[in-house]
């Protein structure tokens, strides 16, 4: 993985500190093409990786990127799926069975329903592939080499002790689209437990790391300690904690902890990505030294 | 281990199971849904025991505690089956459809001094809680007026039929979405105890209102403005915003963000003149499992803590949730 990948946040209005910042972005990023205009800031600042979730919208970024192949020749997306508020937002209005149908496509829906609806229960890991299908239609002809489980879906399942479905998710990403299978978490030490159970070596988590202890569930010291003492590949996200640290403070605690492969951020504007990438380049240089 | 059930493994009812499923004090000993698929699923691939029917589950497992997140119709019968049991009991928000039906309950669970919780997270975040402080501690001065508000796209075109669609479920924008901020401005200010006029607003749904405007009167005689619609697609989330003016000063709190402007250097401690933004991540307290939100999994903590007899039981009682369906019950009132 690159040490910098950047994120797509800031583009549907996700904002952990402001509701009002939040409407204020959903208006600047009405058009795909400020999108793109930001995205092209990044790959200028030398960033070649873009961690996006698998949002409507991403599609028509994709269709501007198989359009662009030279342009885009070396640039990677990590596609995070699934995008939940969709999925949330139809369970409540039509119930499980009928969103399964909406997002699985038409005769395989209609395949496992020959068996009744046991067969939609007994095989939930078929399942999840159809849906996995579904969301990477988007990304085809698009080097995807990491494909990441959200975190509400990740923890979820952590929670719900559901193991299999985890490495489910793992098995078949490796499997299928010839990638690595990654994990967004809030509760790193947890979930590694998990997959290290479940066999997975050396697994790829994005999790919050930060300063303050800002969502690293269990506390800063549980992370610390699993960073130095267990073998994993981190992508550090959230590392301002929402913007409680000022930028360089947060990125040189940062770029001193072992293990942290990648660091993950968004941001808006042409300085804002600058500012961040030379803090980052600064801190790795001075630890090299 | 608290041996904990529960009923009812929808949305919110998944969400509760998976902070359940993680909490080191908790042992989950059953699971009941009416959806064949859901308990196949979780059969199948989770370690929780599942039922179809609550009764045998209650009896095979003998819970200390039940969460009941159920449609809010079934909330009022389930929640006295339980009680009359023993059991302690965590039921979703809104408490019940009329507050002629959680009255008694509220008796009953202190009968039996049982500890009971209804489900509005909000008053376990981190903004709100300092918005409560400050207004605890009299720092606004005399308050003459407030605004609670909340905003979001739950229905945003016609839709088939749910029983958040139902008046008779417990669907609409006024239980399911404005009970949230009704409660906090219960909490926060002083119980709704009238109100001089409401709208309630049909925009895509048939049979419910999808937007609640009403003007409101609190025990202590201030008065305010109550404006909530879930037919609104301009917000991405759910966003739940109380203003509070007063003679020294006034308040902006949203679940991620608390604003508070004060007009003179008289000002509570971490506070100076002027405007002042402190955000969640400074104001949050930790948790050790965290889901979607700290305050989901504070509330449980909360809840556990209360059964386990390590903290009081005072927050989101059935008693002051049943003010909130009070104030529900004046709102639907005044807009006829």
């Amino acid at each position: 993985m690159d040490r910098i990948l950047f994120g797509d946040n800031q583009f549907f209005a996700v904002n952990h500190i402001s509701d009002e910042k939040s409407r204020a972005q959903a208006i600047r990023f009405k058009d795909d093409n400020a999108i793109i205009k930001t995205l092209d800031y990044a790959i200028d600042a030398g960033i070649d990786t873009f961690m996006c979730t698998t949002h409507d919208r991403i599609a028509n970024i994709c269709d501007h990127i198989r359009k662009n192949p030279v342009k885009y020749k070396d640039f990677k997306i990590y596609p995070c799926m699934p995008y939940a508020h969709k999925y949330a937002n139809a369970v409540t209005e039509l119930g499980y069975v009928d969103t399964l149908k909406q997002y699985i496509p038409g005769n395989l829906f209609t395949t496992l329903l020959k068996g009744g609806k046991a067969v939609l229960s007994k095989d939930f890991i078929a399942i999840m592939e159809l849906l996995i299908d579904a969301e990477m239609k988007m990304f085809k002809g698009i080097n995807t080499p990491v494909i990441w489980l959200q975190n509400v879906i990740t923890d979820l399942l952590l929670g719900l002790g559901m193991k299999d479905i985890l490495l489910g998710f793992y098995h078949y990403v490796n499997k299928k689209y010839d990638a690595e299978a990654g994990f967004i978490t809030m509760n790193m030490p947890k979930l590694l437990a998990v997959l290290e159970e479940g066999g997975v070596e050396n697994p790829i988590i994005c999790t919050s790391i930060n300063k303050v202890g800002f969502r690293m569930s269990g506390g800063i010291e549980v992370y610390e300690e699993t960073l130095r003492t267990k073998k994993l590949r981190v992508v550090a996200m959230q590392v301002l904690a929402g913007g409680a640290i000022p930028s360089k403070e947060a990125i040189e605690y940062v770029c001193n902890l072992p293990n942290i492969e990648s660091i993950l951020f968004g941001a808006s504007s042409k300085a804002h990505i600058n500012d961040t990438v030379a803090n980052i380049n600064h801190f790795d240089q001075l630890i090299k030294i | 281990m608290l041996k904990v059930a529960l009923i009812g493994a929808g949305k919110m009812g998944i969400s509760h199971l998976s902070i359940l499923g993680a909490h080191p004090k908790v042992k989950v000993v059953g699971v009941c849904d009416t959806s064949k698929m859901v308990t196949d699923i979780l059969g199948k691939y989770s370690p929780f025991p599942c039922y179809s029917d609550h009764k045998k589950m209650i009896l095979e497992t003998r819970p200390d505690a039940v969460f009941v997140a159920v449609p809010t119709k079934h909330h009022a019968s389930l929640v006295k089956e339980l009680l009359e049991q023993k059991i302690h009991v965590f039921v979703e928000k809104p408490f019940c459809l009329t507050p002629h039906q959680g009255e008694p309950l509220i008796e009953l669970a202190k009968k039996h001094k049982l500890v009971n919780q209804v489900g509005y997270h909000n008053k376990f975040n981190g903004t709100f809680q300092e918005l409560k402080r400050l207004l605890d501690a009299n720092s606004l001065g005399k308050i003459f007026h407030f605004q609670g508000e909340s905003y979001g796209p739950v229905v945003v075109k016609k839709q088939s039929y749910t029983w958040r669609s139902d008046p008779e479920e417990g669907g609409g924008c006024l239980l399911e979405y404005a009970s949230h901020v009704i409660d906090l401005i219960n909490y926060t200010l002083a119980p709704i105890t009238s109100v001089s006029g409401s709208i309630l607003k049909p925009i895509y749904s048939n049979k419910v209102e999808d937007a609640v405007y009403s003007l409101l009167k609190l025990s202590d005689d201030l008065t305010g403005v109550l404006s909530v619609n879930w037919s609104d697609d301009t917000y991405r989330i759910m966003s739940t915003t109380i203003t509070v003016m007063g003679t020294k000063g006034k308040i902006v709190s949203d679940a991620n963000e608390l604003k508070v402007y004060f007009k003179d250097d008289n000002t509570p401690e971490g506070y100076t003149k002027g405007w002042n933004i402190k955000y969640v991540t400074d104001l949050t307290d930790k948790v050790d499992f965290y889901l979607r939100g700290e305050e989901y999994s504070s509330q449980i903590d909360y809840f556990v803590k209360a059964v386990l007899g390590e903290v009081p039981n005072t927050i989101n009682t059935f008693q002051t949730a049943w003010l909130t369906d009070k104030a529900i019950d004046l709102i639907k009132k005044s807009a006829k």
